[in-house]
Order: structure tokens, then sequence, then C-alpha cells
């Protein structure tokens, strides 16, 4: 096997390592600090059905975002939708053996790339353009979106632009990784541009602002019931207070 | 009516462009040494502060979930960028919540992060010195704890969290508000943010009987440490001071006279409000909430009710049945006392509107409209009763008892545009600690999106009167209506509306 197969499938295994090691410690974290007091925002659910629909409209439709930024919303609804597309038009190549027929008829789903990137330029455009935004981003903030830029780029030019790498290669290589069973890269310098950024987002994912997305499951003002006065809401370190 | 300070108000509030370092400055004034010591905070900013703050930034993680997924989860869209009414008012960046929050989080991930403590320049982290500590003291205390920009965060990240955690660093290390401390002394000595003795506020209200009996005949009763009432009535202290606040109290006394339900109020628990919130710190929010436990327990009241203060309603609503185990559920000692003693007919503690309402829903009391024909009428929803309580126990029943309470008094009620009330609802610009004149300039700015909402109401439906249901509000507008060309008296309180337009029983009787 080739040296730079061996160290991108090491480089693979690390970033799965600090993915799986890194969000497992921010998830035990969240779930183990108190919440104390009891914060639900407005509009808040007086029940635990209210709650669950609540986190439908926020997860699925954005629905905050929607009330704050109409251009913000389209470009963000629109990135993140397309990356559920798209993650699942991607499973074909992870499968090990025989693909389910299903599968295969995700092929339409490579549509999803161009909402993928206008969503990106728009995101990117509004850190540039707009002072406000252009004022809370870091460096950062300008290189995670160029990231996912590039690495749609490199998938649109394999997907649309007719340099497809050997596809079987890529499948064993892919699947490869998730059985252990360890395949040659395909030679397609393109391939190697695509996936590895994909990695790298792997690994920061624990210690950047990607905590956003299990962090909104954690949110006080979103995932308590407003129903203080029914039910006494208790900590372990406010019942200590009780006692003195 | 026009001042030095006027401001012309555009026909539309544009987002500004930012002007950086437009209200930099030091900030309110700071606590003096006895002020401090008298909370248990170090009277001077301490020694080794930085230390000592990154300490008490472990600790504040580590006991509040908000506080740490708040710091990871913001990914920095902007959304809320547009949202503070202090931002909107003074264009500085640093007022726009996210920019608030990154002063605390770029220490967090300075000092708690593996990016920030490697790579700092790429992800914005920063130390702690004297220049960010300065920006901490400066730009949380511009902000009113409102939680608007919670409303529209895709994360729900609370900048309300944020600021009372940086606020509770700050008077660890010896860096307090005088504001919100010298208050918060006076009620640990008092019992109320007024520092009004007991003598004093039995003349008030003897004084408020005699003015209730003049103008109607009716002997109105405003009791006080009655042993034995049905009802324990916890009000802000600026009901008993000024205007428009007292016409409130008159308010609830005279639908308590026609209810017939027995109430009292204390002398030892003379206060609603609890600052101890705004500086995010537990212990002390405890103490006042005990105060009002121990008033409930020594008084034998059936029931409690909070008067027209909208972050007393937050902590009273949201916070007490976990503080002081008043309302249901709880398994300590006090709390089943208290449990046994309150009536579980009803939700405890309730809201004077929520009392009012039931009587209004249930026919028992009745109105002459006509006496507020010479009023229109709209609410300013205040921020702590819109985004952190409820009332009737129905679905945004705080927005829509209000509104109803004023309704059955009022003939002409019109709400102000739909972006600006209830759960979008402007602060003030004086909420949170920030209602003292060393920050005028602060809350004449801040007040902007709220006075120009007011001003199209007014301009479109003839609006002259503004009723509110906190006291802070009430002071609030007073002070800074003038500044915005409206009439500083137009500000109400909800049960001033309600006492103009009651027809009391014993009335009724004298003409029948």
């Amino acid at each position: 096997m080739s040296l730079i197969s061996i160290i991108l499938i090491i480089f693979f295994y690390i970033s799965a390592l600090v993915f799986i090691s890194g969000l497992s410690y921010k998830l035990i974290q969240y779930w183990k600090t108190p919440a104390p007091l009891k914060i639900p925002i407005a509009p808040s659910s007086l029940d635990t059905k209210g709650v669950f629909l609540r986190y439908l409209r926020e997860i699925f439709l954005f629905a905050s975002l929607f009330k704050a930024n109409k251009w913000t919303w389209l470009f963000g609804w629109s990135f993140h939708l397309a990356l559920v597309l798209l993650f699942f038009r991607h499973l074909v190549y992870f499968w090990p053996g025989d693909v389910p027929l299903i599968l295969y008829k995700t092929e339409p789903l490579k549509y999803a790339a161009y909402p993928l990137v206008f969503g990106l330029l728009g995101l990117l455009g509004r850190r540039v353009f707009i002072d406000r935004v252009r004022y809370i981003s870091a460096p950062s903030d300008y290189l995670m979106l160029l990231v996912f830029i590039f690495i749609a780029s490199t998938g649109m030019i394999m997907t649309f632009a007719n340099y497809h790498p050997n596809l079987l290669m890529v499948k064993n290589f892919a699947s490869g990784l998730i059985t252990f069973q360890w395949s040659e890269l395909p030679g397609e310098i393109i391939f190697l541009l695509h996936i590895f950024p994909v990695f790298c987002l792997i690994a920061v994912f624990p210690i950047s602002k990607l905590l956003h997305a299990p962090g909104i499951f954690f949110s006080p003002t979103y995932n308590q019931v407003d129903n203080a006065r029914k039910k006494r809401h208790i900590s372990d370190w406010t019942k200590k207070e009780d006692s003195l | 009516m026009s001042t030095d300070n006027q401001i012309q108000l555009p026909i539309y509030v544009d987002t500004p462009s930012i002007k950086k370092d437009s209200m930099a400055g030091d900030g309110p004034f700071k606590a003096t040494v006895e002020i401090q010591n008298n909370l248990g905070f170090p009277g001077e900013k301490v020694e080794n502060w930085q230390q000592v703050a990154i300490d008490k930034m472990a600790e504040t993680k580590s006991k509040y979930k908000s506080v740490q997924v708040f710091l990871d989860s913001c990914m920095k869209c902007g959304a809320c960028t547009d949202k503070c009414h202090y931002f909107l008012g003074t264009s500085d960046p640093k007022n726009m919540p996210v920019a608030r929050q990154d002063l605390f989080r770029s220490v967090y991930r300075r000092h708690f992060t593996f990016a920030g403590k490697y790579f700092p320049k790429l992800v914005g982290a920063k130390d702690l010195d004297e220049e960010m500590l300065d920006d901490w003291y400066n730009y949380f205390h511009q902000c009113s704890q409102c939680r608007r920009c919670a409303v529209f965060c895709p994360s729900g990240i609370d900048t309300a969290e944020i600021s009372m955690a940086a606020r509770e660093v700050m008077n660890v290390i010896g860096v307090g508000q005088k504001y919100t401390n010298q208050i918060l002394g006076k009620v640990k000595k008092i019992g109320n943010n007024l520092g009004m003795p007991e003598p004093a506020l039995k003349d008030t209200l003897m004084d408020l009987e005699e003015e209730i009996k003049d103008d109607t005949g009716v002997d109105v009763k405003l009791p006080i440490d009655i042993k034995g009432s049905e009802v324990l009535m916890v009000s802000p202290s600026a009901d008993f001071f000024a205007e428009p606040h007292i016409d409130g109290l008159i308010g609830y006394a005279k639908v308590f006279h026609e209810s017939g339900v027995s109430w009292t109020l204390s002398s030892y628990a003379s206060e609603a409000a609890n600052f101890g919130m705004f500086i995010g710190n537990y212990e002390i929010m405890r103490e006042g909430a005990l105060r009002i436990r121990k008033a409930a327990i020594d008084l034998n009241v059936k029931r409690i009710i909070i008067g027209e203060c909208g972050h007393a309603w937050r902590v009273a609503y949201s916070f007490w049945n976990t503080l002081s185990g008043i309302g249901s559920g709880a398994q300590d000692k006090y709390a089943l006392q208290l449990q046994n003693q309150l009536d579980s007919n009803y939700p405890q503690p309730q809201h004077m509107i929520e009392f009012t309402y039931d009587l209004i829903k249930n026919n028992k009391l009745s109105f002459d409209k006509s006496k507020n024909n010479h009023r229109v009428v709209t609410f300013h929803d205040s921020c702590n009763v819109a985004r952190g309580s409820n009332m009737g126990d129905i679905k945004d029943g705080q927005f829509i008892l209000p509104r109803e309470v004023i309704k059955a008094a009022c003939n002409n009620f019109i709400d102000m545009p739909k972006n600006t009330i209830k759960s979008s609802t402007f602060c003030c610009g004086g909420g949170g600690g920030l209602l003292t004149d060393d920050l005028i300039d602060l809350r004449i700015k801040g007040a902007k999106p709220r006075m120009h909402a007011l001003k199209k109401t007014e301009e479109e439906s003839g609006v002259n009167t503004l009723a509110a249901i906190c006291a802070i509000c009430k002071s609030q507008f007073s002070k800074v209506l003038p500044n915005y060309d409206f009439d500083p008296y137009m500000v109400v309180s909800v049960h001033q509306l309600v006492s103009d337009a009651i027809v009391l029983k014993d009335t009724k009787d004298q003409k029948d």
C-alpha cells in the first residue's frame, strides 16, 4: 500500500478517536452539569409534548433563526439540509459489501451540492459584507466556511465535471475504513483533497463551534418545561442549599 | 415637552452601522468597600484577581449548565446582532448580544479550551487582563438581562445567563456595582429596596386609606402584618412610594376589597423585587425568597400574591419553588410546612393580574369603563414577565391575562407593532440593575426601540396611555419619556386602570 494511503488511513482513525472521545467528554460534561433554575425562554412550553414539538421546529425548520433573519435562515437552512441529503448520498461508498438498492436511488441527491454551496457562499458573504457579522467573526469562522466550500467544490468537480475517481477504489477505501479491511486510496489527487479536510473537520468537531449541534439539545432555555409552580425543579447543589 | 436630551425619532428604526467604542467608558459607579462587605464580597479588587476570577468562572460553569453549554454552542451566525435595544440605541458593537457574550467567551476559550490555549488568535481567545475586565464591567452593565436575544437564537443562548455569571465573577473579585449592591444591602437590613422603615410604611398606608376614602367614600383598607389573613401581598416597594406605582397599589386594595378576600402586606417582607437575580448570586437571591417565606409562615396566610414587578414575578414564578419550596412538589421541612399551610386550590405564588383576572372571569368585579374613556391604552410587555414566566397556566397566558384585565377596565386598547410586543417585546431600557442616574445616557438610548414603537402607535391610533406591570419599567418610562417628546405621566400601572374604572359595591349601595 502506498505511503499516502497509510498516512490517510492512520489520520482517519486519529480523527475518529478524537471525535468520539472529545465528543463523549463534552456530552458527559453537558449531561452532568446541573441546571439549578428553571429558565425556559418564551414561547415556552407548558408540557413535555410542547418541548418536543419545539425541538422539531428548531431542528428541522430553524424556527428561531427564521424569526431572526430571513437571509441567514435561507443560507443556513439550505446549507444544513443539503448537508444531510449529501450524507445519505455518501452512504453508498461506506456501505460494506453489497449495497442495498435504496442507496443507489440516492443518486439525484448529488444535486444538493448546489444549495450547499449557495448556502455557504451566502453565509460567507454575510461575514464579509455585513459590518455586524464581520465584527463578530474570528478567523476560525471564515476558515470553517472556506473548508466546507473547498470540500463541496472538490466533490462537485468529481461529480459534475467528469473528474470521476475510480469509484470501486473509492468504495473499497471508504468501506474498508469501517470494516478495518484497508485498501488503496484512489490515485486521483482531487479525491485526496476532498476527504482530507473532511477528516480534519471530524477531528476539530469537539473543540470547535461545531458543538452547536449537540449543544442545542442541552440548552435549558429550550429543553425545560415551563411548570415551575407545579413541580419543584431541584438539582444536587441547590438541594444542598435547602438544608443550610 | 422638550428637554436638553431631546432625541428625534426616525420613521423607521433601521439597524445602525456599528460605531466602535461609542459606549466605551468606566461603566456605572462602583460599590464601596462597605456595600461590598455587607453582601460578603471583597471590598476592593483582590490582589490575585485574575486567578480568583478564572477559578470562579470554572466554578460557575460547573454549576450552571446554561453557562457551560452557551459558551460552547455559539456558531456566530449573527441572528442576535440586531436584536438588543442597547445596540439599536447606541450602535456600539459590543452591545450586540454575541459580542457581549464574547467578552466572557473569549476568556473562557483562552483558559478552558484546547483551541484557545494553543491557537488563541485563530478562535478569538483572549486573556483576562485589566482592559478586558474594564470591558466586562462596562458592557455587562449595559445589558438589562431582558433575554430578547435568546428568543431569536437558533441555539437558545441566553445572554442574561452570561451577563449574570460575569457580574457574579466580578463581585467575587471585589468589583461590584454600587446601585444594585447597595439596594441588596437595604433589603437585607430593612426589608425593602427603598430602605423604608416600618413606621414610614405604616404611615404611607394610612395616608392612602384616607385618600381612597376621600375619593370614593368607601373604607378600603391597606392592612399590614395582620396574622391569619387569607392572602399575603408582596409588591415592589416602589408601590409604597411614588407615582405611578402607588396608584397600582390602590388598585390592588380596591380589588381585594371587592373580592372580600382578607389580605395583608408584611413589614418584614416589604419587597417583591429580588436584585439577587441581576448579579447572578443564588445565595443572595435565596435570602430574599426566604424573607418572604418567613413572612408567609409567621402571618399564617393561605396564599401569596405578587404585585406588579417584572423580575420579581420571574423569580417568584420560576425560581421560588427551587429557592424556598413555595409551589408544590418540594420535600424539605419548611416547604412541607408551607404546603400544609398554603391553599393548594390556587397556584402558589400567584400574580395580582391572575387574581384580578379570575375575579373578572367570575363576574365578581364591576367596571364603569367610561371612566377610562379619555385614554387610548397600549400595553408594554415587561421582559421578565413576557420571556421568563407565565400567568394563568395557559399557553401565552402572560400576554393574554394583562390585556384581558386592561380590556375589562378600558374601552380603547391597541397593541404596539407585533415585533415589539409579547415574546419580542423591547426592554424599557432600565432593567437588570441599570435603573440608576449614573447610567442615564444608556437608559435614554436603550429606550429608543420601545419609544419608536410607541410613537408609531401614537401617530396611527392616538395612544396616550402606556400601561405596564413592572416597577422598573414604570420608573424608567417616567424618566425617559420626555426625551422622546412624550408626556411622562402617560405611564400607568395596569391596576391603576382597574382602580379608576372599578365600581365599589359600597358606593353602588349608596346610590341604590
